[in-house]
């Protein structure tokens, strides 16, 4: 992998019509990366990925690819270059899967378009690439929207690109696949060399699997970076715009808002026993307590995004009695205490006087 | 991974075994529509109001000798009559095929989207305006107003569909253009001198009857010139078939590509129209059974299947009307009416029924 920069928009204005939806577009990509676009619906993502496959023209700035600009290339030289895979839906007639992804040795064939044998195999190895091997002699039209992507990228495979482009490629793909999907695509990435650029909503698996992220937000390129520079809380919060719920950097998971109004629940837990019961009252949209938790723990992270009242202290160190007192003042004021399970022992001795509290007062709710 | 592979190698057999029946069939169907081919051609040679048997026709045909009256009956009518019917049939069938790849659309065609209509009407004009300085109309000249009039509805059409995407308003707008141009057609005729309107209501309404070797010649060389052409262009038409994103993306030159799409249909469908008039829904349903019977959309195959096919449905519809109500002749779009209309319906059923 070198470093040189392979793929660069300049400056690079996009839009409609000769008008600029988004500008001042200054992106670095090198060969081999995997660059994902995020951002909310109708952020212009897929306006500036249709500018770089040259389905629309651009307004102002360039974009260098390889040292060449890529709007004076012509679509032939591109064409070994540069595959992708679009969110239009192809309407066929009496076309098997094979034929759709044969159509990707367009470049390699000659004037009558017939596929040599060399073809052939590169046709069979792209199907064999998505685990789509079986459904080569089906009808496309047959094929569930899952299994057309999965065809669809085959197709990009073939063409043996030296770049591809996706617009998201994830819709309409079950978990499984869209699993599959990314580990194609960083195969891909990481073996041979190839440069992937693509949008996802998925914000989850954008950051487990890219290199860089663009974060497009209105007219601009909000952010540009790696995937630890940008997930943070306040940076996608602020992407998306997000106010009703969480992302939650540390696992990639999306959390709904906590639920609003008085807290009537105390939540007992440690090492990951209060999790299903947090996201349980979540659903339930009642409002909870939790504690006594230490900030090391793994419940700690969740109840930092969903409970309305959290008790904490620093790892490692005895319970103190501020934070006792206060956990004592909340089971009182609650109904009910859930305990989801605690170890009591050495440093957390104190929390049994917290059961023991609750078990006087009647509201304890062994899980 | 042994499994993987005893999965791969099963996969290759059956793989290979398709490939090799789909192969097996596109020779079955040529072979079939060649064999069609011949037994309509010699069918169409052997009837008519005039009754000669085989042999003399043999004969005839290949000595030129016999009595007069015979020979001419089958050189100078029956056989540049079967063979233009055979080149124009084969014309509308393919520019119905690349007319439908165009618009992405299977029942788009020449006649529907008001094409046919715009040739009729130019080449009306034309006629009536040239006759009247007592000038004589050449096939050229019949075929270069057909390809503007032709030009025209297809130039109106594509203004729609800058405008509208949805296709049903496109198909309206050519059916719409189509009423209008024949009723313009109608209109010119209704002014014009007695002697040339039995000619152009004749040819309006659509006839294979009183073809010339010459017509035959330019014709002939006009349309297979222009078949050439699209068998050139089947590898990007096949490309095209997956929209003009994709079509783009593995190097087709959209831009002058859907040019010479729309030049050399509106070329195929004008010179139809400027030999025979308009006809009906051979465009439509000569490629859509072709489609069918191929088992694929794939150009290299279906160009040359439609061709074939649209010759084979026209000299078919041709003969009936020579002989449904002989020595009475119908139009002949009224006899591909009668079988393109039902499979037109067919089709679209067909078609929602699959959603």
């Amino acid at each position: 992998m070198t470093s040189k920069s392979y793929l660069t928009m300049d400056n690079l204005s996009v839009g409609y019509n000769g008008k600029p939806l988004i500008s001042d577009i200054c992106i670095d990509i090198k060969k081999g990366e995997i660059v994902t676009l995020i951002g909310p619906n109708g952020a212009g993502k897929s306006t500036i990925l249709k500018s770089i496959t040259r389905q629309l023209q651009i307004i102002g700035g360039k974009v260098i690819f390889d040292q060449a600009n890529l709007h004076s290339m012509s679509y032939k030289d591109l064409s070994t270059r540069m595959a992708v895979v679009l969110t239009e839906r192809i309407k066929t007639e009496l076309l098997t899967c094979h034929d759709i992804v044969a159509s990707g040795r367009y470049p390699y064939t000659g004037r009558l378009g017939v596929l040599s044998r060399e073809d052939e195999q590169k046709v069979d190895e792209a199907l064999m690439a998505v685990h789509a091997i079986e459904l080569g002699p089906r009808d496309f039209n047959a094929i569930s929207d899952g299994q057309k992507q999965r065809i669809l990228l085959a197709r990009a495979i073939c063409q043996e690109p030296e770049i591809i482009i996706l617009d998201e490629p994830t819709s309409f793909l079950d978990i499984r696949y869209k699993l599959e999907l990314l580990t194609i695509l960083t195969r891909m990435a990481k073996k041979n060399g190839i440069t992937v650029i693509m949008s996802l909503h998925e914000i989850d698996l954008a950051e487990k699997i890219s290199d860089k992220i663009i974060c497009v937000k209105g007219d601009h390129v909000a952010y540009y970076g790696t995937p630890e520079e940008i997930f943070e809380e306040e940076t996608i919060r602020d992407l998306y715009g997000l106010d009703n719920g969480f992302f939650d950097p540390v696992f990639g998971s999306i959390e709904l808002a906590r639920p609003e109004g008085p807290v009537k629940t105390f939540v007992l837990s440690s090492g990951g026993t209060g999790i299903r019961v947090f996201r349980k009252l979540q659903k339930e949209n009642r409002p909870f307590a939790a504690g006594i938790l230490y900030r090391n723990d793994i419940d700690y992270e969740l109840a930092r995004l969903l409970a309305s009242e959290l008790v904490t202290e620093e790892p490692f160190l005895p319970l103190s009695d501020e934070a006792v007192s206060r956990a004592k003042d909340l089971i009182c004021q609650c109904d009910e205490v859930i305990c989801a399970g605690v170890e009591i022992r050495g440093i957390n001795a104190r929390l049994q006087e917290l059961i023991d509290l609750a078990r006087d007062q009647g509201k304890l709710v062994e899980m | 991974m042994s499994e993987e592979i005893k999965k791969e190698e099963q996969f290759q057999s059956s793989y290979h075994a398709e490939n090799f029946k789909r192969r097996s069939r596109y020779i079955a169907v040529f072979a079939g529509l060649a064999l069609a081919f011949f037994a309509i051609t010699v069918i169409n040679i052997n009837s008519g109001n005039v009754h000669i048997p085989i042999p003399r026709i043999i004969q005839i045909l290949f000595t030129k000798s016999g009595s007069v009256k015979e020979v001419n009956i089958i050189w100078k009518i029956r056989l540049p009559r079967i063979l233009m019917a055979a080149l124009l049939g084969g014309a509308l069938s393919l520019s119905g095929f690349l007319l439908q790849t165009f618009f992405e659309n299977p029942i788009a065609g020449p006649f529907v989207l008001g094409i046919s209509s715009g040739a009729k009407m130019v080449v009306a004009m034309v006629t009536i305006l040239m006759l009247g300085q007592m000038m004589t109309v050449s096939s050229y000249t019949m075929i270069i107003a057909a390809f503007l009039g032709s030009l025209m509805s297809v130039g109106f059409i594509l203004a729609v569909s800058r405008r509208i995407s949805n296709m049903a308003a496109l198909l309206v707008a050519g059916i719409m253009i189509g009423y209008i141009c024949s009723a313009v057609t109608d209109f010119i005729i209704t002014f014009a001198d007695d002697s040339d309107i039995a000619n152009l209501h004749n040819w309006s309404q659509g006839s294979f009857s009183g073809m010339s070797w010459a017509n035959v010649g330019i014709g002939g060389v006009t349309v297979l010139v222009t078949f050439a052409l699209v068998m050139m262009l089947s590898k990007p038409i096949g490309a095209y078939q997956l929209g003009e994103h994709y079509a783009q993306s593995i190097g087709v030159n959209i831009k002058f590509f859907r040019v010479a799409l729309i030049v050399l249909s509106s070329l195929l469908s004008a010179t139809v129209t400027a030999f025979a008039g308009p006809i009906s829904f051979v465009g439509i349903a000569v490629p859509f059974l072709i489609k069918n019977a191929f088992g694929t959309s794939k150009p290299l195959v279906i160009i040359p299947g439609t061709f074939v096919g649209g010759a084979v449905f026209c000299m078919f519809c041709d003969l009936i009307a020579r002989l449904a109500f002989a020595p009475l002749e119908l139009n002949i779009s009224t006899v591909t009416s009668i079988f393109g209309a039902p499979i037109v319906i067919f089709m679209m059923i067909r078609r929602r029924g699959g959603r």
